[in-house]
Order: structure tokens, then C-alpha cells, then sequence
């Protein structure tokens, strides 16, 4: 059988557009990816996807006829995560869920489903780790700050953790790899971008700490040393638990 | 005048760093970190919330680090032998003020360095003196500072229980430790201690729990009282005591105080004292690893403390973990076929955890399950694949017993303690 190949956006009505695409040309072998419509691949069986917002409200809706509430939530942020190569479980997911005449959400038997329910695990991880690892140090106005370089694009399903804890300070959480951030402003948080173009680097966030910033970071170093037993030291656990690329934005380990 | 101010800090900053340095490490062999279990959530705009357990950072030893987990003051009148803190140690004391531990609290909170605060002390003239200035801390977080963080306070041995009231109010966890598992141990290293003084708290602490939760349930307004319920902590081999009357110690405050969790500290040899293990002896981590997973049988599994550990195996099998442990000396219970067998009995198959348990038994509805789906699901199968059948042909057809079947899985897994186990000459 011919395998067609579906070229959308990466976004997820442009995921829900592939859907209907699939349906109406009643397609059976896929590849889905995302990215640019190349010429050369005119000579191949391609189709390109154009986002609908019409169809994709469709897809959308019938899905949920299907799927749980909370199922399209795991769905959407498994997509927002941008992880490469998975677009074809995504799609192979909905597919499943629309073809079985029952909700297929705990059939761990699929291979769909048990790989959705792993990008899950991955995400929620992610997500975790980072509410756990943002190090807010002070500005000079009073506002927190907080540079992250996440696996996955987690920044989004970060925001209700932060608004309702932190409620009460201004911060903002950015994302180096992909260059955007949240600002909350005590009232709304905001997706924002910064210039850190190479004359306004990071030593220009760094001058403008406020003064009581470095003496907490350094208790906090402090506290970290403190509270280790030395008779009980296991490297490989602490590396497990922190990996080492998140070292550099945590203050105890810089 | 600037200058005099710099100066005035710097000072200040090397005195709270000095403090901090003395009384944090003075309360880290109390191993509880835990920050989960409350829901105390952010109201008015204020700072924080408790809900979600967060380790914010991990030691070096790998422990969770979630809590700003400092002494008041290490001053005390006691003179328990396991204890760094003790009367007769001659180490250099100090002490908090209030305020001190508030700002630092708030400080790092602010920070995302941690969920909130867990606050020891040293006793200091007596109980309720000492449980007076906890509650102190706590109270001003609260109620000035509109901090929803999450609070885990000491209950002091023999506090009163007004005292104890008023700690309930404004913390999430109180915990006061049992120290050793049994009485006697008690007795032999902390004589100024007494156990009725340590449950007494934890006695008064359990009824109004209860009391308030039936409250809860009726007005939705009542206020929040240790949401987060009650611990305790044993120190392991610094007194004789077996596996099984740790274990069983422990089921019966889970049983009887109903408390959320009992903390298992592996004895850290700080002093030279006659009645102690060795200042070199080595930390029983092996020990305590196995006492953790024996509690989660007892509280997630459904094993019974006596199937667990009884007259007739005194102690945990150092080499494997107890579910297998338990498996291999009741090979009769088996093998368990994954698509019929209850989730209580599918709990029981060493290799197959909490989540893969559940969804085996929710995959199962779809269509019949073989090796791949369980492995692809998270089941360790060399070890399950000796306890359970499956839609298969393949399956383990020989006649092996208990001690077979661990010599099998011991040769083929790479045991994290290997390094502790391997005696055994190389020959060739």
C-alpha cells in the first residue's frame, strides 16, 4: 500500500487538520511531520496540510466525543512539547480513538496509547523538575527572574503553578533554547520576549540584582553544604536526581 | 555612613551564615522532607501554597532537599548518646531568633529554593518553653506575613496541650520522633527521655485531627489543622532491635496514631560512647533501603506486617527486596495469570509495581495481554516472569523453588549494593 506523506505547521490545529485530511482522502499508511513544503517532494505522494480552524474544531469536537476531558489535555500538551519524530504517534493515537467504537484511553495494550501515556510521563516530568529547579534571583525593581533551558517546551504548563503560588511578587520565567518567556505582572501572566543580543548579555541582568540577592544565594550555597552527610555520599543518586545539564541555572551547584 | 552600613550587614550576613551553618547541620539527621500531603492553598494574594510535594534540590547523598530544615537553637538539656545536639558534646552552640528564621524562611521561598519550613530545636529550660517559640515562628509566618507554605514543626516530648493545639492551627506536619523502636533502646541511650512523654503529643494530636476533619466535613470554613498529619522518625542499628521489631513498632503508630508516615534513619556514627556502634561503622544504608520498601508493602500493597517479618524470619534478606522475598517462601501463591487475577493478587508479583499493576488490569479489558504489552507497560520482567502467565506459550515450565529462582535473579540483575555483597573470590 502506498504511503502518503502529510507536511502540516506543528501546531495543534494543524495536528487536528491532518485529521481531517486523513479522513476525507480516506487515507490508510501516513508520515506526518512537521515542517517547510519542499519542492522536491512534489515527485513523492504529499499532501500539505493547511490549517483550518473550521476543521480543526471538527476533529476537535469528535474527539471529545471519544476521549475524555482530561485525555485531549494529555494529547495537547504531549503536541506543545515539540518532541521530534513523535507527530505519527500522535496522529496514530487519534486515529485509534476514532476508529474503536470505545473509549481506548487505558488500553495500554496499543502501542498509540501506551506511547502517549510514555510522552506524557516525559512531559509531566519536565514540567516538574522545572517548578522544582527555577532559581528566581532579585532585580534592582523588585521583579524575580528565572533563565531555564527545558527539554521539552514546558514554559505554558507552567503558568498556573507560579500565578497562584507566587501571587503576590512579579516574575518572570524565560526560556533560553526557545527564546520567550512569562511575565507575570501581579495581576496576568504574559508570554514576553528579551533582547540578549550580544552587547545586552546576561551580565546585564546580572548588574541589575538588588543587594540583598547575592547575600541569600550564598546562605543558600551554604544551606546545601550544610545539610549533606558525608558518610552517606552517593553521586550516581544525586546525578539521577539533578542531572547535570540543569546544573548551570542552579545557584548550589554553580 | 554608607560605609558603616556595608559594615553593618556584612557582619550581620557572617553571623546568620554562621548560625545557619550550625543549625542546619545539626537538623539533618532528621531525615523527613516531606512536603506533600497539604492543601493549604494561596489566599488573598498572599505567598504560597502547599499542596504537591516538591524536592527542590537533592544533597549530594541524594536526599531530598524540600524544606528550609534548620534547629531553633542547638542548646540542650538533654543528653541522648546518638545525639550531635547532646548536653555533653562540646560543640559550638547557637540559637535563632524568631525574626531571623522568618526573614530566611520568606527569603528562600521567594527564591523557588523551597517549599516551606521544617523547625526543630533543641530543648531549651523546658517542653513548652521550648514548643512556645516553634509555634511562635509559625504563628508570625501566618498570620504577618500571609505566608501558605508549607510547615512542619516538632512536637517537643511533654508540651502541653494548649501548646499542642495552637501548632495544629498554623502547621501543616507535627512530628515528634520515637528515637529508638523499642522502650528499652529508648531507655539505654536517652534516660532523660521517656516514650509516654513522646506519645502524649502525639496522642492529643490525633483526636483533634480527627476532630477537626469531622468539622471540615460539616463547614467548609473551619480552619485548617495539620492537614498534613502526624510522622515520626527510628533510628536504625544504633540499638539491637530486629527487623521485625522495627516493623512491627511501626504498624502499630500507623495502626494506632494513624500517622502518615515513619521515617527510618540509618544510625550516622557522629559520637564515641560505649553504648554505640563504632565511630566506624558503616552507615546500615542496605538496612534501611529494605525497611522503606517493607513500609510501602505495608501501607500501598496490602502485606500484613507478619507476612512481612515474624519470629520465623526475625530480619529483611539483605540481598533482595521483601515483595520477592515473600514471593520465593510462598511459591504456592503462583504463578498468577495477569489477565484474570485480582489487583490485590497482581500487587503481590515481584516486578510489577503500583502503575503497571493498575494498568494491567485497566489494559486487560481491551484484549488478552502477552510479555511485550507488560514490558512495554513497565514491568521489571526478569523478575515477574517467574511468578505470572500470560497470553503465551512462553513460560517459566520448570519446577523451581524459591531459592532457585532468587539465584537466578541475583545472577542476572546489577544489584546498586554490589559493591557491598561482593565477597565471593573470582577463580578463573
Amino acid at each position: 500500500m502506498a504511503t502518503t506523506t502529510l507536511i502540516y505547521d506543528g501546531t495543534f490545529e494543524g495536528l487536528l487538520s491532518a485529521v481531517f485530511e486523513v479522513y476525507t482522502h480516506r487515507l490508510q499508511t501516513v508520515n506526518l511531520h512537521a515542517g517547510e513544503w519542499l519542492t522536491s517532494a512534489l515527485f513523492e505522494d504529499v499532501i500539505k496540510v493547511v490549517t483550518d480552524e473550521t476543521r480543526a474544531a471538527r476533529v476537535l469536537k469528535g474527539l471529545k466525543e471519544r476521549v475524555s476531558h482530561i485525555g485531549v489535555q494529555r494529547l495537547y500538551a504531549a503536541h506543545l512539547a515539540g518532541m521530534v519524530g513523535e507527530d505519527l504517534n500522535l496522529l496514530g493515537y487519534i486515529r485509534y480513538a476514532f476508529d474503536s467504537p470505545m473509549n481506548i484511553e487505558e488500553d495500554y495494550g496499543n502501542r498509540y496509547v501506551v506511547r502517549v501515556s510514555e510522552l506524557v510521563r516525559m512531559v509531566r516530568r519536565e514540567k516538574h523538575r522545572m517548578e522544582a529547579f527555577v532559581r528566581f534571583q532579585q532585580l534592582t525593581d523588585g521583579t524575580f527572574y528565572a533563565a531555564i533551558e527545558p527539554d521539552f517546551n514546558v514554559l505554558p504548563l507552567l503558568i498556573r503553578h507560579f500565578k497562584s503560588r507566587y501571587a503576590d511578587q512579579k516574575w518572570i520565567i524565560y526560556d533560553i533554547k526557545r527564546k520567550y518567556g512569562l511575565f507575570y505582572d501581579l495581576h496576568d501572566v504574559q508570554f514576553i520576549n528579551l533582547d540578549f543580543s550580544d552587547d545586552n548579555k546576561a551580565a546585564n541582568v546580572m548588574a541589575s540584582f538588588s543587594e540583598e540577592e547575592g547575600i541569600y544565594q550564598q546562605l543558600w550555597k551554604n544551606y546545601f553544604n550544610s545539610v549533606n552527610i558525608a558518610s552517606r555520599k552517593n553521586t550516581k543518586l544525586h546525578v539521577r536526581h539533578m542531572p547535570k545539564r540543569y546544573w548551570k541555572h542552579l545557584t548550589e551547584k554553580i | 555612613m554608607l560605609i558603616i552600613l556595608v559594615f553593618l550587614i556584612g557582619m550581620n550576613e557572617e553571623r546568620i551564615t554562621e548560625k545557619l551553618n550550625i543549625l542546619a547541620d545539626a537538623a539533618k539527621y532528621d531525615v523527613s522532607c516531606a512536603s506533600s500531603g497539604s492543601k493549604r492553598k494561596n489566599e488573598n494574594k498572599g505567598l504560597g501554597n502547599a499542596s504537591n510535594g516538591i524536592c527542590h534540590s537533592y544533597t549530594e547523598d541524594g536526599r531530598c532537599v524540600s524544606l528550609l530544615k534548620i534547629l531553633l537553637t542547638n542548646h540542650c538539656i538533654f543528653d541522648c548518646a546518638y545525639c550531635v545536639s547532646r548536653k555533653n558534646n562540646d560543640i559550638k552552640r547557637a540559637a535563632f531568633t524568631v525574626q531571623e528564621v522568618v526573614d530566611l524562611t520568606i527569603n528562600f521561598y521567594r527564591r523557588n529554593y523551597i517549599e516551606g519550613l521544617f523547625l526543630s530545636s533543641g530543648i531549651f529550660k523546658d517542653a513548652d518553653y521550648t514548643m512556645e517559640r516553634l509555634v511562635r515562628v509559625a504563628k508570625k509566618l501566618r498570620t504577618e506575613h500571609n505566608f501558605n507554605g508549607y510547615i512542619h514543626l516538632k512536637s517537643i516530648p511533654g508540651a502541653s496541650d494548649e501548646l499542642m493545639n495552637e501548632a495544629g492551627l498554623y502547621a501543616d506536619r507535627l512530628s515528634v520522633n520515637l528515637e529508638m523502636p523499642t522502650e528499652a533502646g529508648l531507655k539505654l541511650l536517652a534516660p532523660d527521655k521517656n516514650q509516654q512523654d513522646m506519645i502524649k503529643p502525639m496522642g492529643y494530636l490525633k483526636n483533634a485531627i480527627i476532630k477537626h476533619t469531622e468539622e471540615k466535613k460539616l463547614f467548609k470554613k473551619a480552619p485548617l489543622f495539620a492537614p498534613a498529619g502526624q510522622s515520626t522518625q527510628m533510628i536504625i542499628g544504633a540499638t539491637p532491635e530486629n527487623d521485625s521489631e522495627v516493623l512491627h513498632s511501626a504498624n502499630y503508630f500507623y495502626k494506632n496514631f494513624k500517622l502518615k508516615r515513619v521515617y527510618y534513619s540509618g544510625y550516622v556514627p557522629v559520637l564515641a560512647d560505649s553504648r554505640l556502634p563504632a565511630l566506624n561503622t558503616a552507615v546500615p544504608m542496605v538496612r534501611e533501603n529494605r525497611l522503606y520498601q517493607a513500609d510501602w508493602l505495608m501501607r500501598f500493597y496490602g502485606f500484613k506486617v507478619n507476612e512481612i517479618v515474624n519470629t520465623a524470619q526475625p530480619h529483611l534478606d539483605l540481598d533482595i527486596d521483601p515483595k520477592l522475598g515473600w514471593a520465593i517462601r510462598n511459591m504456592q501463591a503462583f504463578p498468577v495469570d495477569v489477565n484474570k487475577a485480582d489487583l490485590q493478587m497482581i500487587l503481590r508479583v515481584p516486578g510489577i509495581g503500583l502503575l503497571s499493576a493498575q494498568k494491567i488490569v485497566s489494559a486487560r479489558r481491551f484484549g488478552k495481554l502477552n510479555w511485550d504489552h507488560m514490558k512495554k507497560m513497565g514491568v521489571s520482567l526478569n523478575r515477574a516472569k517467574y511468578f505470572v502467565t500470560c497470553n503465551s506459550n512462553e513460560f517459566e515450565r520448570r519446577d523451581l523453588t524459591g531459592s532457585n529462582i532468587k539465584q537466578f535473579i541475583l545472577a542476572t540483575s546489577q544489584s546498586k549494593y554490589l559493591k557491598n555483597t561482593q565477597t565471593q573470590l573470582n577463580l578463573f
